[in-house]
């Protein structure tokens, strides 16, 4: 690991960390676009679904892993995102102003719901989200003119640029769709985090009292770490219609909400990389699963297929990275990279959590 | 006329009364210390000036304007910045990190702005780090600048809380205990600190403190309370050598 040597407060201001930092992240772009002309249409199908999934845990990693606020219930903000796109869709709106509306109005009635729900905290905000995505799950029902109810709605083919997109049709089209978004999103993201905003949600996540005493509005900030977050989820469930063709009430569970809570924990609270960490192991483990079993059946081993069993072995891998890793699949790569940057000079202890002194006692 | 003029304030928990009618006035460019013994409401006080209390009776007057109007996160807009006893630092991040979070009382940019980060936010930013890195210096925190809180010694982090605090340019700091759980050594370099902020930077200081050395050294009045009413007001040594102040902190002899 080479020092840095900084000339200017842009060194430290820009998006990239010195040349090689943004030459690795093209790297992984020009990857990302080479994919889909290497690999199946299945693989570009699964490709698509992770960067969908990615798109999601972003959204719950910046209410939960930036601004420190747990929600059980982002699927009803997926749903809200999904039926809203869907039915505008179905009314004739073109596929962008469709989406962009649904962004707002999962977005907006984020913000709604922020106002009431983020007096709670805690366990309280838990359950508190957690109820509202059941809630949301009953609406899709009822609300029979806008849903579809119970039958749901399907998914036309996005026109966009002359071209139609259809994600059987034309999967690498599609796979390019979401990749855009995605890195579009990413690219916000990390504006947000570089600035004052994003300073005052990791502030409100780590010290409530004293971000009020450094100035920070912690009411008007969490508001809008809710609103951002269930935009950017909103999005990523316009897209996840696309993706699974038809959406009804049971595309968005509350254990989908579960799921995404799951993943960001599993890829690392914290930072932007945890949730395409987490996505890919959302994505991967029942196909990996699968996988395995006909590997298995091959050589006259036969196992019965357990309905749940990938939530059972995410639930253990959870447990293990808890144990050995709490910062996720992220804290795991961190490491995997210094090894590599240091060697042969790593240290055991190196990535030791150091000892936090007392905190004021909650003024509260 | 004073900065800071708290009249007659008071305030209860339940039916404890933590404070009951304590006043006092502060003058520009003054170091004000306030001694008391366990539980005499020191920091309730603090809590009181930084809004985090609401004061059940009194008034509290800054720079002529009420602060009881003020809610708690506009109070260091209002020119008062503060510390804590036990340090609330953002552990999981850098001593610079820590000290840009210090700067959003005085952010002017929108969050769509920063969603996209437009020239402006850049040059906002720009002007941050220009008043970070001013105070790094000050402080003579350049060889810390991007080690995470967690790995810093006590001693350092009094001092990283202390620019933190000072990188939103306050009129008024409130140090909660700077002295507390430092060294012999520790302790003379904070009340070097505390000399060069009055002097060069012209700050008004009210402070809490214990060590009676410190208290003497850097303060120009102190104000003893014990049992949230106060005793004696006046320079170090008269509030030192008082019969109340001593009956407060040791118990009486008389009784």
């Amino acid at each position: 690991m080479k020092p840095r040597f900084k000339t200017s407060y842009d060194a430290d201001i820009d998006r990239f960390q010195g040349h090689w930092h943004r030459v690795q992240y093209l790297l992984l772009i020009a990857l990302a676009l080479a994919a889909p002309w290497v690999l199946g249409s299945y693989y570009v199908g699964e490709l698509s679904s992770v960067l969908v999934w990615s798109l999601a845990g972003m959204g719950v990693m910046l209410l939960v892993g930036h601004t420190g606020q747990v929600s059980l219930g982002h699927a009803a903000f997926m749903a809200i995102g999904a039926f809203t796109h869907l039915a505008l869709m179905l009314r004739g709106w073109p596929f962008l102003p469709a989406l962009l509306a649904a962004t707002l109005s999962s977005g907006i009635s984020g913000a709604l719901l922020a106002l009431p729900i983020l007096r709670l905290s805690g366990i309280y905000l838990a359950i508190a989200t957690l109820a509202l995505g059941v809630l949301v799950e009953d609406l899709a029902i009822v609300a029979e003119p806008i849903t579809g109810g119970v039958r749901g709605l399907a998914a036309p083919p996005i026109e966009l640029l002359g071209m139609t997109i259809d994600r059987h049709g034309t999967p690498i089209a599609f796979y390019y769709l979401c990749l855009a978004v995605v890195v579009l999103v990413t690219l916000a993201y990390a504006n947000i985090l570089r600035s004052p905003t994003g300073r005052a949600f990791i502030a409100v996540r780590d010290s409530e009292i004293s971000a009020r005493a450094l100035g920070v509005n912690v009411t008007r900030t969490k508001t809008l770490a809710f609103a951002l977050s269930c935009a950017i989820t909103g999005l990523a469930g316009a897209l996840y219609a696309h993706l699974i063709q038809a959406v009804n009430f049971e595309s968005f569970l509350v254990i989908i909400s579960i799921a995404m809570l799951l993943q960001v924990i599993v890829g690392g609270l914290g930072a932007i990389h945890g949730a395409f960490f987490g996505a890919v192991v959302i994505v991967a483990l029942p196909q990996g699963i699968a996988i395995s079993r006909d590997l298995l059946a091959d050589v006259g081993i036969r196992v019965v297929a357990y309905p749940g069993l990938d939530m059972a072995v995410f639930a253990v891998i959870i447990i293990v990275l808890m144990v050995l890793e709490p910062r996720g699949l992220y804290g795991v790569w961190l490491r995997v990279r210094t090894w590599f940057q240091l060697f042969p000079l790593y240290r055991k202890g190196m990535f030791r959590r150091a000892r936090s002194y007392l905190k004021t006692e909650r003024l509260k | 006329m004073s900065l800071l003029e708290v009249n007659n304030v008071s305030l209860s928990f339940g039916g404890i009364r933590a404070i009951d009618g304590v006043s006092f006035d502060v003058n520009p460019g003054e170091v004000f210390t306030i001694v008391g013994p366990n539980g005499a409401g020191k920091s309730s006080l603090f809590n009181l000036i930084s809004r985090f209390y609401e004061p059940a009776a009194g008034s509290i007057r800054f720079d002529g304007q009420d602060l009881l109007a003020c809610k708690p996160h506009e109070v260091i807009d209002s020119g008062i910045a503060r510390t804590f006893q036990n340090i609330e630092l953002f552990d999981h991040a850098t001593v610079l990190d820590n000290l840009l979070i210090g700067r959003h009382s005085r952010r002017r940019t929108y969050w769509f702005e920063d969603l996209l980060f437009l020239p402006r936010v850049r040059r906002e930013e720009q002007e941050h780090r220009r008043a970070v890195e001013e105070v790094i210096d000050f402080l003579e925190l350049a060889a810390y600048r991007d080690r995470m809180i967690q790995g810093l010694p006590y001693g350092v982090r009094k001092v990283v809380e202390i620019a933190q605090a000072l990188v939103s340019r306050p009129k008024l700091l409130l140090l909660d205990e700077p002295a507390a759980g430092l060294s012999v050594e520790e302790t003379e370099n904070m009340a070097w600190w505390i000399e060069d902020m009055q002097k060069d930077l012209g700050l008004t200081i009210v402070m809490v403190e214990h060590d009676m050395g410190l208290v003497s050294r850097v303060s120009d009045r102190v104000l003893a309370i014990a049992e949230g009413r106060p005793l004696v007001e006046g320079a170090p040594g008269e509030v030192q050598a008082h019969p109340e102040v001593i009956r407060a902190w040791l118990g009486g002899v008389d009784e």
